[in-house]
Order: C-alpha cells, then sequence, then structure tokens
C-alpha cells in the first residue's frame, strides 16, 4: 500500500484545499483571536503529525526489538526525524500565533515549555544514537530508548500540561480540548477544513519520511556493497 | 520463588558492598552536605519557593550521583558471572530496590541538611518528609533505568545527564507543584490526583524496566 501513489494525490490534493480554503473560508470572531484562527489548520495538524510520526517510530522500534533488522531501525529513526522536525513547526507556528494573540511569542507557558522538552527527550535519542560507534548496539539500545521516551512522551504532552494553569486552550481554568480549540464547539466551516489539514500534513510527514528511509536504504547497501 | 530469592541475594550484595566499602554513601553525603553549604553561602534564608525549587534541584543532582555509581561499578566479567546466576529482571529489579533504598535516605539526610543550613519554611514537616521520600524513589527508578542505558554506551555521567533531564521534568514539576502543600496550612483540592498520577507514573517507569532492561542485557 506504501508503495502506490494515491495517499501521495491524497495529500496534495489536502494541502491545497488548505491553502485555498484555510484562508478564504468565513471563521468565526472569538475574543482576540480574529483573522489569526486560521493558523489553527496550520499549528494543530503539526501536532498531530509529530504524535502519529513518533508512534509509527516506537512501533518499529518494538519491531526491531522483536526481530532485529537493519530495515526496522531505519524506519524508526527517520520517523522520529520527521516527527522532530513537525514538532519544531508546531512551535514555531505556536509561536507566531502567541505573539499576536498572547502579547509575546515565548511567554513560558507551560504548554510551549513542555512541548519543547518533549522535543529534547527525542533529541536526547539522536545524541545517545551518535554516541555509540557499534551499529547493532546503537539500534538496539536506540529501540529501547525509544520506547522509554514514546511512553514518558504521555505525562509530558498529554496530562501534566492540563493539571497546570495555562494561556493554551485544555488547562486549567481554560475551557476546551488542546487539540480540538473546544471540541465540540468546533465550528462547522473550519472543521471542514481542519481534518482534511491534519490528514494532508500527516500525509506529507510520511511521504518525506519514505523517501529519506529509501535514501538510508541506499546508503546502506552501498556502505555494505563497497 | 527462585527469582524472589536472587532478587533479594543481589539486594543483600548491593547493601553488603556499600557497608564494607562505603564509598557511594559517603561520597554522596559528602557531596550533598558541601553543595548545601554552598547554597547557604550563596542564599542565606531563601523564601518558600526559592527553598522548594533548590530542594528538589538537590535531589535531582544527588540522584545522578548516587545511581550513576550502581552499574559504573559492575564491570564486564562480574556482568557475565550475573548472567549466568540470575535472570535480567531479577538484575534490574535488585538494582531499582537497592538505588531507592539509597536514594530514601539521601533525600531523608538532605531534607535535614537544608532544614538545619537554610531554616525550616515547612508548616507540614510530616507531608513534606513523605513526598521527599516518595521523590527520592520516584527519581531514582527513573535514574536506575537511564544508568542502565548509559552504561551500554559506555558513557556515564555526562550521558545521563542528556538523558536524564529532559525525561524527569514532568516528574519533577509534579513534584514541585505537590510541594508547594508543605508551605502553607491550607489543603488544596487535587491533591490526591497528582500523588496518584505520581505512583501511575513510577509504576509505568518500573514496568518499562522490567520489559526493555533484557534487552539492554544481552550482548
Amino acid at each position: 500500500m506504501i508503495r502506490k501513489s494515491w495517499w501521495k494525490v491524497l495529500s496534495v490534493v489536502f494541502l491545497l484545499f488548505t491553502f485555498t480554503a484555510g484562508f478564504l473560508i468565513k471563521v468565526p470572531h472569538i475574543g482576540n483571536l480574529y483573522g489569526s484562527i486560521r493558523n489553527f489548520f496550520f499549528h494543530v495538524p503539526m501536532w498531530f503529525g509529530m504524535m502519529v510520526l513518533f508512534i509509527v517510530s516506537v512501533i518499529y522500534a518494538i519491531k526491531f526489538l522483536r526481530n532485529p533488522s537493519i530495515d526496522a531501525d531505519i524506519y524508526s529513526r527517520e520517523y522520529a526525524k520527521t516527527g522532530i522536525v513537525f514538532g519544531v513547526l508546531g512551535l514555531i507556528t505556536g509561536a507566531i500565533w502567541a505573539n499576536y494573540t498572547w502579547g509575546e511569542a515565548w511567554s513560558n507557558d507551560p504548554k510551549q515549555l513542555l512541548a519543547a522538552i518533549a522535543l529534547l527527550i527525542y533529541a536526547a535519542y539522536f545524541i545517545l544514537r551518535n554516541s555509540i560507534p557499534d551499529v547493532d548496539k546503537r539500534a538496539k539500545i536506540g529501540a529501547v530508548y525509544n520506547v522509554f521516551a514514546c511512553a514518558m512522551l504521555f505525562p509530558t504532552l498529554w496530562i501534566i500540561p492540563r493539571m497546570v494553569e495555562s494561556l493554551h486552550p485544555g488547562g486549567q481554568g481554560v475551557e476546551g480540548n488542546p487539540g480540538m480549540g473546544g471540541g465540540k464547539d468546533l465550528d462547522p466551516a473550519m472543521r471542514m477544513v481542519f481534518w482534511p489539514a491534519v490528514v494532508g500534513w500527516t500525509l506529507l510527514g510520511v511521504w518525506i519520511t519514505t523517501l529519506r528511509i529509501r535514501l538510508e536504504q541506499f546508503k546502506e547497501k552501498q556502505s555494505v556493497n563497497g | 520463588m527462585n527469582s524472589i530469592k536472587s532478587i533479594i541475594t543481589l539486594f543483600k550484595k548491593d547493601v553488603l558492598l556499600e557497608v564494607r566499602q562505603q564509598y557511594s554513601f559517603y561520597g554522596v553525603l559528602l557531596y550533598v552536605s558541601s553543595t548545601i553549604f554552598v547554597l547557604y553561602l550563596a542564599m542565606g534564608r531563601p523564601e518558600d519557593d526559592v527553598w522548594n525549587g533548590l530542594f528538589w534541584m538537590i535531589q535531582l543532582f544527588v540522584c545522578v550521583n548516587a545511581v550513576a555509581k550502581s552499574f559504573l561499578q559492575e564491570n564486564k566479567g562480574r556482568m557475565l558471572y550475573f548472567y549466568s546466576i540470575a535472570g535480567p529482571r531479577d538484575f534490574i529489579l535488585s538494582k531499582l530496590l537497592f538505588n531507592a533504598l539509597l536514594m530514601l535516605v539521601m533525600s531523608i539526610m538532605s531534607l535535614f541538611l537544608f532544614v538545619f543550613l537554610m531554616g525550616n519554611p515547612l508548616k507540614q514537616p510530616l507531608q513534606f518528609i513523605g513526598l521527599a521520600t516518595l521523590g527520592g524513589v520516584s527519581l531514582s527508578v527513573v535514574f536506575t533505568f537511564l544508568a542502565a542505558i548509559a552504561a551500554k554506551a559506555q558513557q556515564q555521567a555526562a550521558l545521563m545527564a542528556i538523558l536524564g533531564f529532559p525525561i524527569i521534568i514532568p516528574q519533577l514539576l509534579l513534584l514541585m507543584k505537590i510541594a508547594t502543600i508543605a508551605f502553607s496550612s491550607v489543603i488544596q483540592a487535587g491533591l490526591g490526583q497528582m500523588v496518584l498520577l505520581l505512583l501511575g507514573l513510577d509504576a509505568m517507569v518500573v514496568v518499562l524496566s522490567i520489559i526493555l532492561f533484557p534487552f539492554l542485557w544481552k550482548d
């Protein structure tokens, strides 16, 4: 299925839709958000994409631990890499948004801090990998840490941020779900754009990763042959 | 039954080594007391929230230092010997137990030193003692597993800090938040939930170490 091209077409179509409809539809004016609410189609899908990519990465890490193979290691590593890129983009889009609504790009809000920490956890994954010269050992220890990091990601991103006071939706004293901007209350017109945007961005992440995987597999083959 | 027996034996061995050599205990004790002394010289008697923040930061550094040694002292030959007499799960459980005990003692000691040197802002000391022990154990379980990973990568101390500090932040944040109750005489709402969450996190880390350590064990 991954070799077929329909999902790549779907990704492009959904992203084109996001970039056109996302900027053209009528959006509700809520509080001090005004037009900046359109960032919702770009900021939130980044985190959806990051979570999906990290979970795929951990699935391949478990696969590697059950049955070690070079491919599983490459898959696990590359999905984590694209996940970090999405996370960084999520932070940047969030900072731009915060600049106009909270008055400051980085206000040490708990949500911002914990998102940055989650990325540090994964940055440590790559530092750990690079510190081990032996290839087999690197893959194995990397996979073990990947599983551990993914488990620690849930309290960092899903539980603790909801228990502390924050300007971001979905904290103590602020209503709504951090991912859906108010859950069921999401404007129907926005919902029509939001879900295609999530799917489109996530598929784009997977697409980028499959290209990286092919490149890495090619490099691996070259180093084995010559 | 057999595995409980070997866990106890391995645990006893660690305790016995500690009692005979008294290396890490006094080493860490000296580390704690000199750090707190320096802190006292620098800060005098700080305010409540500064006191709380400093206490947990010291706990973090003590834990890194105390736990890092646990896998460093086992050289390759000895690991091979353990491999032949016990399972990986028994081994990691005995290490978790020993480090939890070590951190328990260290937390109480550093709390005592903190109160002695930096003043006592605690309005509910009993709760804080309970929390300090719970916090010590929580930190020790996470760092025991990270020490096992770092030992395999052969770069102990530096790597442990790099791996550990981002991962420990959620737990540390939770601990500091719970700890604020000890500074006021009013009971905060949602406290039980947070303590339960902390216990749940510890349980998750222990279970993960038991599942994942066998993969680190073999070379």
